[in-house]
């Protein structure tokens, strides 16, 4: 006699709350009338996350156990991760709410009669609220996925909206469709090494789960080649997500192109997942045998540390130079994970919240700085900023230092605890080239601040629209929280040490 | 049958995939590709399924079919808007983002 499985709701809701939300989001844009869409969608999505926080937190006592048969872990780093990410979530929606940002008809052709009179009648592709909604599913599943399918198929929920989603920008849109052509084959492309590194740990260990690899790790016999090109094409996949170099070639292209309140929601909200993917991936299924991958992730940190401080410097556009600095960012949470070691997990939860919102509130402004054309992204047209518009400035250059590391904002805890962690675990060369590369960004961070304030005003036609509510809502937003967890990092900091564990 | 020989198929048609990626210019030609590394995966896990004497495997390649599909749509939805738009599919024409 079959029993059903027992499934485990209440500790699924946050999930299952998330993917209602997106499917409702769906039936609005076939039943609802075009005047109502799009206020209707804004708020669906945002009560959605919000409840989905709610639930969390009120499950958040039940941890360490599983759900949906073993395939989901739900403990405290994966509430501690969906949480963040939701609360990632959360602000990228209030900039997406934003609409017009996004065409007025995706599938018009650009600067074709189509397009303009799509454009005069106000259309709006409102479709962008439900595929955020499913990429956010994606996200909360693929860190507490507990065995390779459920991995899999959460990453590319994730992925696929993210694909669409970077090619729907209003304005250069030739530029925006290239990004998500180029997002769509790369990321297919490592997708499937991710999936035939799955294969060979299937293969090696005879099971799907993390546990069960685990555990064949101990019964030596089996074929430990098997493991090696597992452990090897499932990074590759991983690592390309999380923007690793050598891995990181679509970042900047991808970075630029996308319309600009998604590239801070992919930055942000991506990152977090993914890595919180690998931790669990490397804590629990990988953690003996250790000595076979660390070399090589300490060896892709610090290349992944050195090249995006470096590249950054050279940069002329204000979203590649973010994307470079988000690929330096990669290589610091690559350290934390090679410490791996509680506090290394700690540090790397801080390091999701400190960096995302700064990446948040940064491309946040980067929407609000435009000309007649729309954005201005060429930086040296940012040079006076400071004169025109303080406000926008000041904000742009607290995330700007928070990247740096400057003590009193959340980028300085998060790098000192990474750094804390990688040290305590023993990988001092680490620590060093962290330190050194830190240095270096800190330089071109610095650049741009002394730009924006001290530069010549070159732009004439250069204006700072005033934001909407909701974005005005966002940037706050961001600024609070980069600095109130620099100036009091016991607030989260404290209980990630204590609750952020992996069941194993 | 010796079962190795499987995982050597496995491994050609991953490596063939992997290489056409690589080197061919239209995008239709590169996502085939990519689909034959997918189908090289499955071809993997139904043979470790057979090796191992569980199914886990053989659920595995259903669940890849199932997502590999959801790639073709999304995939052809980018691929055929970006052909209306250019008037070409080919992956180095797309070249507006390198300066």
């Amino acid at each position: 006699m079959l029993s059903a499985p027992h499934l485990n709701y209440a500790l699924l809701a946050p999930i299952l709350i998330i993917l209602g939300a997106a499917l409702l989001g769906v039936l609005v844009e076939a039943f609802i009338s075009k005047a109502l869409r799009s206020r209707l969608q804004i708020g669906i999505s945002l009560i959605a996350v919000i409840a989905a926080f709610i639930q969390l937190i009120r499950v958040r006592n039940l941890t360490s156990t599983s759900a949906a048969v073993g395939s989901v872990a739900i403990d405290g780093a994966g509430i501690y991760i969906q949480l963040i990410i939701l609360a990632l979530a959360f602000v990228g929606l209030l900039y997406i709410a934003d609409t017009d940002n996004f065409t007025a008809q995706a599938s018009a052709i650009p600067g074709s009669t189509e397009e303009a009179s799509s454009i005069a009648a106000g259309s709006q592709q409102t479709e962008v609220f439900p595929l955020t909604l499913f990429a956010i599913a994606g996200m909360m599943l693929f860190p507490i996925a507990t065995d390779l399918i459920t991995l899999f198929v959460a990453l590319e929920v994730l992925s696929l909206p993210l694909y669409l989603m970077s090619g729907l920008s209003r304005r250069r849109r030739l530029l925006s469709q290239e990004a998500a052509l180029k997002y769509f084959l790369l990321g297919a492309f490592s997708s499937a090494f991710f999936l035939f590194g799955a294969a060979f740990l299937y293969g090696y260990s005879g099971s799907l789960s993390l546990n069960g690899i685990a555990d064949g790790v101990h019964s030596s016999g089996a074929n430990s080649v098997f493991l090696l090109i597992g452990i090897i094409f499932l990074s590759v996949g991983l690592l390309f997500k999380v923007g690793a170099v050598p891995f990181h070639s679509w970042t900047p292209d991808v970075y630029q192109g996308a319309p600009t309140p998604i590239t801070g929601f992919m930055a942000a909200c991506t990152k977090a997942a993914a890595f919180g993917a690998m931790l669990r991936i490397f804590y629990v299924g990988f953690n003996d045998v250790q000595w076979d991958w660390k070399p090589i992730i300490s060896a892709i940190a610090v290349i992944t540390m050195v090249f995006g401080a470096i590249a950054a410097i050279v940069q002329r556009d204000v979203k590649r130079t973010l994307a470079f600095s988000s690929i330096t960012h990669a290589g610091f949470i690559l350290i934390a994970v090679v410490a791996l070691s509680k506090n290394g997990l700690a540090a790397a939860l801080f390091y999701f919240i400190s960096y995302g919102f700064a990446t948040l509130g940064a491309f946040g402004i980067v929407t609000l700085v435009r000309d007649s054309s729309g954005e201005i992204t060429d930086l040296n047209r940012w040079s006076g900023l400071g004169k025109r518009s303080p406000l926008v400035a000041s904000a742009f250059s607290l995330f700007m230092l928070s990247f740096g590391g400057i003590p009193l904002t959340a980028g300085f805890i998060g790098k000192f605890s990474v750094f804390t962690a990688s040290y305590e675990s023993g990988n001092i060369n680490l620590v060093v080239f962290g330190v050194l590369t830190s240095a270096v960004a800190l330089f071109f961070y610095l650049k741009i601040v002394l730009m924006i304030f001290f530069g010549e005003s070159r732009s004439d036609t250069l204006t700072v629209v005033i934001p909407s509510i909701l974005t005005r809502v966002a940037i706050s937003i961001c600024v609070i929280v980069t600095i109130l967890l620099g100036v009091y990092p016991s607030l989260i900091f404290n209980s990630l040490q204590t609750f952020a564990t992996f069941l194993h | 049958m010796d079962i190795a020989n499987y995982l050597y198929l496995s491994a050609a048609l991953f490596t063939i995939g992997a290489v056409g990626v690589i080197v061919r210019r239209n995008a239709i030609v590169v996502f085939m590709c990519v689909e034959l590394m997918l189908n090289a995966a499955n071809l993997a896990f139904v043979t470790f399924s057979r090796l191992n004497g569980n199914l886990d495997g053989q659920v595995a390649s259903f669940f890849t079919m199932v997502v590999a599909a959801c790639e073709v749509v999304v995939g052809l939805a980018i691929i055929v808007t970006i052909f209306r738009s250019r008037r070409s599919a080919s992956v180095d024409d797309a070249s507006l983002l390198k300066r």
